[in-house]
């Protein structure tokens, strides 16, 4: 890439071309050609800028617009009637939705997408380890409206077995307490979400777990080591940051998933203590649930709550986006 | 407490492609061997047979016995796993474990077995850096990663880390060939201590290193690219390097091929 | 240790007592029995307990007779096995489902009547109609977001490989990562807080602009990856015979990863194809067919599966629709998928190392 620095790192963000260059492109044609194309690739790039900073500025502008009328604590007002005047409304209860719905999901996708990761690199005989990985591709690939559909028509009747026992056995701690409603809860959704985040989890592990050097493993087997033991003490070690941000991509996903949750959950506006019992919600689908009722204030509410979302996903990506760049840089400095 | 290693009739594949064929070779307990002969001849593959860790690779495969003090490797429930504690390897780049402390480096397979208390662990470590003449180097550091050493250190701390199991045999797959002369020296000096207490057997590109730390010399060769590796012969290495029996080997030892 | 020791002449340290090959089997077999004998015996009528019961005994079974036999050490390789194997069936059961509900049902209501019909004057819980002006809305949208999304994304990764030093290159690329995890309602929030200052109705133009936003830190990653593929000696000898770097960028550069970009591209029309939270807010959804992107409500055929879905009140006629639906979206994602893995394969970079 060295080639590149010495044209592009001479240019000043100011439109005039230095004079270094100004001689070495002597033709006018050349010249012209190589700024337009500059302009226009580097003109993308800062439109990306320019998007990402007005979705901040226009979200919160209309978000401003709608908490300065809101009569409630829009933090945590357990309540969201915007057709009112004046709109009473908080994003209490959807943000413990939201949170709630996607650590059950991490609570089950992350394991079970590390499993599989190992078993695609580690544990699959050789011929179908790649079609699993293709399976799992795929899986990532089937649109979410397809899993709400999926999820609400043939998940939550599978659920009701499993609802029953968890209320049978572990009833007594409130928190898998059924009263025999629907299982169209926070449960159930969390499910659905660590369905659909599994391939993203999976896919980032893999990566992963494949670059750990071969000769890591190979002293972990002269020591006579079993293979659970090889994976325990050269591939985990080696993959764990990247299993963290893998995860994190993931809860990036489950955080902001809309269709699959306004499909499953029959919300209300309430936070409950059983993760069995219907009710609840999430930042996304209030939105898509609420939207179409929505009056010009309501809508103004509903961006209002998708701020606060986007602030959400962003720190979550962000830390993501870290800490791959951290363990970049620490693989480099070891291969 | 090293043991004999009887090679006999033993063939690797990869796969379907023939890597070494049929051989045999005795090596002695408390002796120093060293494999030559030209890159791809399958001495490294050969090597990797004695502790199993051939059928690690993708397709490989392996027959024939290898008998550690009469008892076959591959003879009917055998474990891989406990062979390789018996028969311990260094690689030919320094691998110690990058996310680990040197201290836990060496005490990597100690750990496997569990029941050591924390002292016991101490006093291993120490005594298997210091067979690896490691130890006054890393003594004020042991909890510092094992990657921050220099190439000569890490190759050190990759036999420590394989001495502190107490192997009966050490394999070493080009232990040098990554390292600097001085660092090659000191794993040589190395060598010719750790053969009082393993059976060494080594694989070397680097004539005048088989010359200088071994007891006994083998001889591999392939007659084209493509077809197997062959034992041409194996003697002491005084014989090899003087009055070899087979030409070839006198060819390839005064450079005339290879 | 007992059998070891008879067969050796000594106790051998390299023999441990192992459990035959087909032990795994057997216990997998051993616990899907019990697992489907306790669903039975206790009046479990939900599968996915027999199945969650079989896999715990296996897992345990594995364990207890791994550890009586073996050894713990190698009880914890067996159990580790085992839970991976546990894990791989728990993540294949859903999928597979998924797949089979879809086709099954899909191809109830799903023909030519179908694609070539829209549900103008047929009510929500009749059956007939179909999913024409889906499809019309679904492509146009997604087709003009492609023209937006793809040029820019695919330009701004040129400027990120090709010339990006400093600060502004910095900048983009971590904000390219950022907007990769933008939940698509936001991206759609974004477009309606602007159509909201403008007084706008909805229109399938205004989806397209969000599901462009969706689509651009996508292209910009994946045609990143495959112009740092290219290799700098091709540049540098185009560069070498004076020609200037932009001719040099299109003539030498791009040609030799298009194959790549365009599977880049491919996969994340794929992924907006499926989208339905920025259309449903922006698009709003439309029985009739309404051919003009630009005016006026549309429907698309993830938003098509949703309102079939959530505004039938259960009818069944609804719910074949959605699923048909469903099939022939499902079906378009995969046919995309699978021929931009065919180009990937074709024209993989023929200079690679």
């Amino acid at each position: 890439m060295d080639i590149s620095t010495q044209t592009t790192d001479a240019p000043p963000p100011t439109p005039q071309p230095g004079i270094a260059e100004q001689k070495r492109n002597a033709r006018g044609a050349t010249r012209a050609g190589d700024r337009v194309f500059l302009g226009l690739s580097r003109g993308s790039g800062i439109l990306l800028l320019v998007i990402m900073a007005a979705i901040a500025v226009f979200l919160t502008y209309r978000a401003a617009l709608a908490i300065s009328r809101d009569h409630g604590n829009f933090l945590t007002t357990f309540e969201w009637n915007t057709n009112v005047i004046p709109p009473t409304f908080g994003v209490a209860v959807l943000a413990f939705g939201t949170i709630v719905s996607s650590i059950i999901a991490m609570a089950i996708a992350v394991p079970i997408a590390v499993a599989i990761a190992l078993f695609i690199t580690h544990y699959a005989p050789r011929r179908m380890a790649g079609p699993v990985a293709y399976v799992i591709d795929l899986l990532a690939a089937v649109p979410s409206i397809v899993y709400g559909l999926w999820g609400a028509l043939v998940l939550v009747p599978h659920m009701t077995g499993l609802f029953g026992w968890l209320d049978d056995f572990f009833g007594w701690t409130g928190i898998f307490s059924w009263d025999g409603g629907a299982p169209r809860s926070m449960l159930t959704v969390g499910i659905l979400l660590a369905i659909m985040i599994l391939p993203v989890i999976t896919n980032v592990s893999r990566e992963v777990f494949r670059q750990v050097p071969q000769m890591h493993e190979e002293a972990a087997l002269a020591l006579g080591a079993t293979r659970w033991e090889v994976v325990r003490m050269a591939v985990l070690p080696f993959g764990r940051s990247g299993v963290i941000s893998a995860s994190m991509l993931g809860l990036g996903r489950a955080l902001g998933e809309t269709m699959a949750v306004a499909t499953v959950l029959s919300p209300d506006f309430d936070i409950h203590a059983s993760l069995l019992n219907p009710g609840g919600g999430t930042f996304a689908q209030n939105i898509a649930s609420k939207f179409s009722e929505a009056t010009a204030d309501g809508r103004d509410a509903l961006i209002a709550s998708g701020l606060v979302l986007f602030v959400i996903t962003l720190l979550v990506n962000g830390a993501a986006r870290i800490i791959i760049q951290r363990r970049a840089e620490y693989s480099g400095a070891n291969a | 407490m090293s043991k004999r290693i009887d090679v006999s009739g033993l063939t690797a594949y990869y796969g379907s492609h023939k890597a070494i064929d049929d051989i045999s070779m005795n090596i002695e307990p408390r002796t120093v061997t060293a494999f030559i002969g030209p890159s791809g001849c399958g001495k490294s593959t050969f090597l990797r047979t004695l502790n199993r860790m051939h059928e690690v690779t993708p397709g490989g495969r392996v027959e024939g016995k290898v008998l550690l003090d009469d008892e076959n490797l591959y003879g009917a429930g055998i474990d891989p796993v406990s062979v390789r504690r018996e028969v311990g390897m260094v690689f030919q780049r320094p691998n110690p474990f990058p996310t680990m402390s040197i201290f836990d480096n060496v005490a990597a397979g100690l750990k496997l077995n569990g029941n050591f208390k924390k002292s016991e662990l101490g006093d291993v470590v120490e005594k298997s850096l210091k067979g690896a003449n490691l130890w006054n180097e890393v003594k004020d550091r042991l909890n510092k990663p094992g990657s921050g050493l220099s190439g000569g250190q890490q190759q050190r701390l990759c036999i420590a880390r394989a001495i502190a199991v107490e192997p009966k045999v050490l394999l070493m797959d080009e232990p040098c060939s990554a390292l600097d002369p001085i660092s090659t020296l000191a794993i040589e000096d190395l060598i010719g201590e750790l053969k009082e207490r393993f059976t060494i057997v080594i694989v070397t590109h680097n004539m005048q290193q088989a010359a200088r730390v071994s007891d006994r010399t083998a001889f591999f060769n392939l007659a084209a690219v493509g077809q197997p590796g062959k034992l041409i012969e194996i003697d002491d290495t005084e014989r090899i390097f003087s009055n070899p029996s087979v030409q070839a080997t006198e060819d390839y030892i005064s450079g005339r091929f290879g | 240790m007992s059998t070891a020791a008879v067969a050796g002449k000594r106790t051998s340290t390299l023999q441990g007592a192992s459990l035959p090959k087909w032990s795994p089997y057997a216990i997998v077999g051993g616990s899907i029995v019990l697992g489907v004998a306790i669903g039975l015996a206790a009046g479990l009528d939900s599968k996915v307990q027999w199945g969650l019961i079989a896999g715990l005994l296996y897992v345990f079974g594995t364990y207890g007779i791994a550890a009586r036999v073996e050894g713990s050490r190698q009880a914890k390789d067996r159990v580790a096995t085992s839970l991976v194997w546990v894990a791989f069936v728990i993540a294949v059961v859903p999928l597979v489902s998924l797949i089979w509900v879809t086709i099954s049902r899909g191809v109830k209501v799903l023909d030519v009547y179908f694609l070539t019909h829209s549900m103008g004057v047929v009510a929500d819980s009749q059956p007939g109609g179909g999913a024409y002006a889906a499809i019309i809305g679904s492509l146009e949208q997604v087709g003009l977001a492609t023209l937006i999304g793809a040029p820019i994304g695919i330009l701004t990764a040129v400027y990120l490989v090709e010339y990006g030093r400093g600060r502004l290159a910095k900048s983009v690329t971590f904000f390219v990562d950022v907007m990769t995890g933008i939940p698509s309602i936001v991206a759609g929030l974004f477009i309606l807080s602007i159509m909201l200052i403008f007084n706008m109705e909805p229109f399938g133009f205004a989806g397209s602009l969000a599901l462009a936003i969706l689509m651009m830190p996508v292209v910009v990653r994946s045609t990143e990856e495959m112009l740092k593929l290219v290799p700098n000696e091709l540049r540098e000898a185009s560069l070498a015979l004076g020609v200037p770097k932009w001719r040099t960028i299109l003539k030498v550069v791009l040609p030799t990863s298009i194959g790549g970009i365009t599977t880049g591209v491919m996969l994340a029309v794929a992924r907006i194809a499926g989208e339905t939270a920025p259309v449903l807010l922006l698009v709003f959804g439309n029985p009739f067919i309404n051919n003009n992107p630009f005016e006026g409500a549309q429907s698309s055929l993830p938003l098509f599966i949703y309102q079939q879905y959530a505004n039938s009140a259960g009818a069944n006629a609804a719910y074949d629709r959605a699923w048909a639906a469903s099939l022939t979206l499902i079906a378009f994602v995969m046919i995309l998928n699978l021929v931009a893995r065919g180009i990937a394969r074709w024209k993989a970079p023929k200079t690679g190392r």
